[in-house]
């Protein structure tokens, strides 16, 4: 019995800690290097750090190395990252030998000798120059679907000296002659984001935030950023409003140090014309409980995005059994299953019929939240990642 | 079967699978005709049986994906539900299957004006997968061991011994009726598991009436 996994026995579906077991079996002493450019921050991160552990006491020879770079190598990459997710950068030969070098320095550093290696990201990515042995597979978590296109030219030679590479949806990916592969982000349902909650936790939190308890509550957590398109939402809402007495709830991270964000807050505060059921809420990169306590008391989550790179927080909402009014960006749509757990939804409009729909439809509201939770449990949890990761190591491990 | 011996133990196999993207996307019926036909068997196989494997929960709509999107994205419900009831239980090959897919495209284009095309919606994109055969270390001998272990093996083992079973390893019936006929010498539960059909619903439905199955045999032969 190894403890790191058995604690996800009672929350996986019937039978997948056992077929674990079975599957690690199959990829024992096998060597698993993860390279990635940080160690903390953000989804991808927060799942490695859980999973490298598991694989490690079930008997694989997980690691998990991180690259050191520079202010300079920083700025290029940012750059490298933009470009690929589609804005219009430059790269200068100079910044490109950059990031050349840093690469090149780290690759002396770090042991890459593995049967898999898992580069995240286009940061380490360069690291393939140097590769020894083994498998190489570049995991991209960016929606590379319409890079801007100088920047993909550079990059794509880094890419082409891999054995494969792994997006996390088919429309993220480019044309490549290498296998491409399918792999979905997930959610821990243990960490503090996702745990449950008692009753206390989350009154706290709603009467920490100033957010009534008898009224349904609409909620929608993203940045805020125009993508986000939370103007819309609050049109969605007032057109819902009219039906019903609810209020409306938008969480996003803080916007210091960042004008864009400052001025869609700002446009978003002028949207609200300081209607008291609407709550603008700026939170700090920490505050998973405050996001997991919102979740659990919304009535009706929305992720109405224009643009979205997965959105694995249509998977958190859902794992709270809530129902999800989403649109069609980026991964929102995969982990809805329409008229099953929640809506997909193309317009405002849409929008507000469907949260009027489930506002004078309680039960179908509860059926809705019930399936999204199993939903997710079966799809969208860390179990099935490990499963996948395990699957990949041996696939690739034995060709 | 590679999943029995001698003295009659069914070793059950699970699986795992790794979708790969093909890289060939469809944004309306036409091109979804044209690249279906392109596209490796495997492809088409993922698209009208893995998608079971995904699916081990909730029963959507439509039984395939190709259908799925057509009624979704392209909001074409007539083809959606013709593509729909092409039930790969009356394929003997997938190529046939493929077949049947195109020609039943092909004939609903030529009754319309404009080809429906993904203009809102997302493009279809052709994935296929490799699957990982995985030993579950479960193992029965007797027709009630077997309905204790189905009740509780993981889904991706009845996706395993019935679906890929029947058209990717080309075996004439699933491996369940085939052990019941050839060890357990129960041929007319072989034959009732035979004729299950198991593209009408998920693989816990699936799951549920062979429970149901194995019960009234059980109770019929006074073990139950």
């Amino acid at each position: 019995m190894i403890r790191e996994l058995e604690q996800y026995r009672e929350v996986a579906p019937k039978g997948t800690i056992d077929f674990l077991y079975r599957l690690s079996d199959l990829v024992q002493d096998k060597r698993f290097l993860h390279i990635s450019a940080v160690r903390y921050g953000g989804g991808m991160v927060e799942i490695l750090r859980r999973i490298v552990p598991i694989m490690k006491a079930m008997g694989i020879e997980a690691r998990w190395e991180v690259i050191a770079g520079t202010q300079e190598f920083t700025d290029v990459t940012r750059r490298i990252t933009d470009g690929l997710q589609g804005r219009e950068e430059t790269i200068t030969n100079e910044m490109y030998q950059t990031y050349l070098d840093v690469n090149a320095r780290n690759a002396k550093v770090l042991n890459l000798d593995a049967d898999l290696v898992f580069v995240h990201d286009p940061q380490p990515a360069a690291l393939v120059d140097h590769r020894k042995g083994g498998k190489w597979v570049w995991r991209c978590h960016l929606d590379a679907g319409l890079p801007h296109r100088p920047v993909w030219s550079l990059f794509r030679r880094h890419v082409l000296k891999y054995d494969a590479a792994v997006f996390s949806l088919p429309g993220f990916a480019q044309r490549l002659p290498i296998p491409k592969f399918l792999l979905y982000p997930s959610i821990d349902p243990l960490t503090e984001k996702n745990r449950e909650l008692s009753r206390a936790e989350i009154t706290q939190v709603l009467d920490q935030f100033g957010i009534a308890r008898g009224k349904p509550i609409l909620l929608q957590v993203a940045s805020f950023d125009r993508f986000k398109d939370q103007i819309g939402t609050i049109r969605a809402y007032r057109m819902a409003k009219k039906h019903h007495h609810c209020q409306l709830v938008l969480a996003g991270s803080g916007v210091a140090h960042d004008p864009e964000g400052e001025a869609v807050l700002a446009e978003v505060q002028q949207a609200a014309e300081n209607d008291p059921d609407i709550h603008i809420l700026q939170l700090p990169p920490e505050a998973d409980r405050e996001i997991n306590a919102l979740q659990r008391g919304a009535t009706i989550v929305v992720q109405k995005a224009l643009k979205e790179g997965f959105g694995v927080s249509v998977s958190e909402a859902m794992w709270k059994g809530k129902p999800v009014i989403g649109g069609t960006a980026g991964g929102v749509s995969t982990q809805i299953v329409d008229e099953a757990t929640g809506f997909i939804v193309h317009s405002v409009e849409g929008a507000a019929f469907r949260i009027r729909y489930l506002l004078s439809n309680p039960s179908v509201m509860s059926r809705m939240g019930a399936m999204a939770k199993e939903h997710v449990r079966r799809n969208f949890l860390i179990t099935r990642h490990l499963s996948d990761y395990f699957t990949i190591l041996k696939i690739l491990s034995s060709e | 079967m590679p999943t029995t011996d001698a003295d009659t133990t069914f070793r059950f196999l699970g699986c795992s699978e790794i979708q790969e993207i093909l890289g060939k996307q469809a944004v309306d019926e036409r091109q979804l005709a044209e690249l279906l036909e392109e596209v490796p068997l495997d492809s088409v196989y993922y698209h009208t049986h893995s998608y079971f494997l995904r699916s081990r929960f909730i029963e959507r709509t439509y039984p395939n994906d190709f259908a799925q999107w057509v009624a979704q994205q392209l909001q074409d419900h007539v083809l959606a539900e013709r593509l729909s009831v092409v039930d790969p239980f009356d394929f003997q090959s997938l190529e046939a299957l493929r077949e049947e897919l195109i020609s039943l495209i092909d004939d609903h284009l030529s009754g319309m004006r404009t080809v429906p095309r993904a203009t809102f919606g997302t493009p279809f994109y052709f994935n296929r997968s490799r699957i990982l055969e995985v030993p579950t270390g479960i193992e029965v001998q007797t027709l009630r061991e077997f309905r204790d272990a189905i009740s509780d093996v993981d889904s991706s083992a009845i996706y395993f011994h019935v679906f890929e079973a029947h058209l990717r390893l080309q075996r004439e019936e699933n491996d369940f009726s085939a052990w019941f006929r050839g060890s357990l010498k129960l041929p007319d539960l072989a034959d009732r598991m035979k004729a299950l059909n198991p593209y009408l619903g998920s693989l816990e439905r699936l799951r549920s009436n062979m429970l149901t199955m194995c019960d009234e045999q059980l109770a019929k032969s006074g073990r139950g």
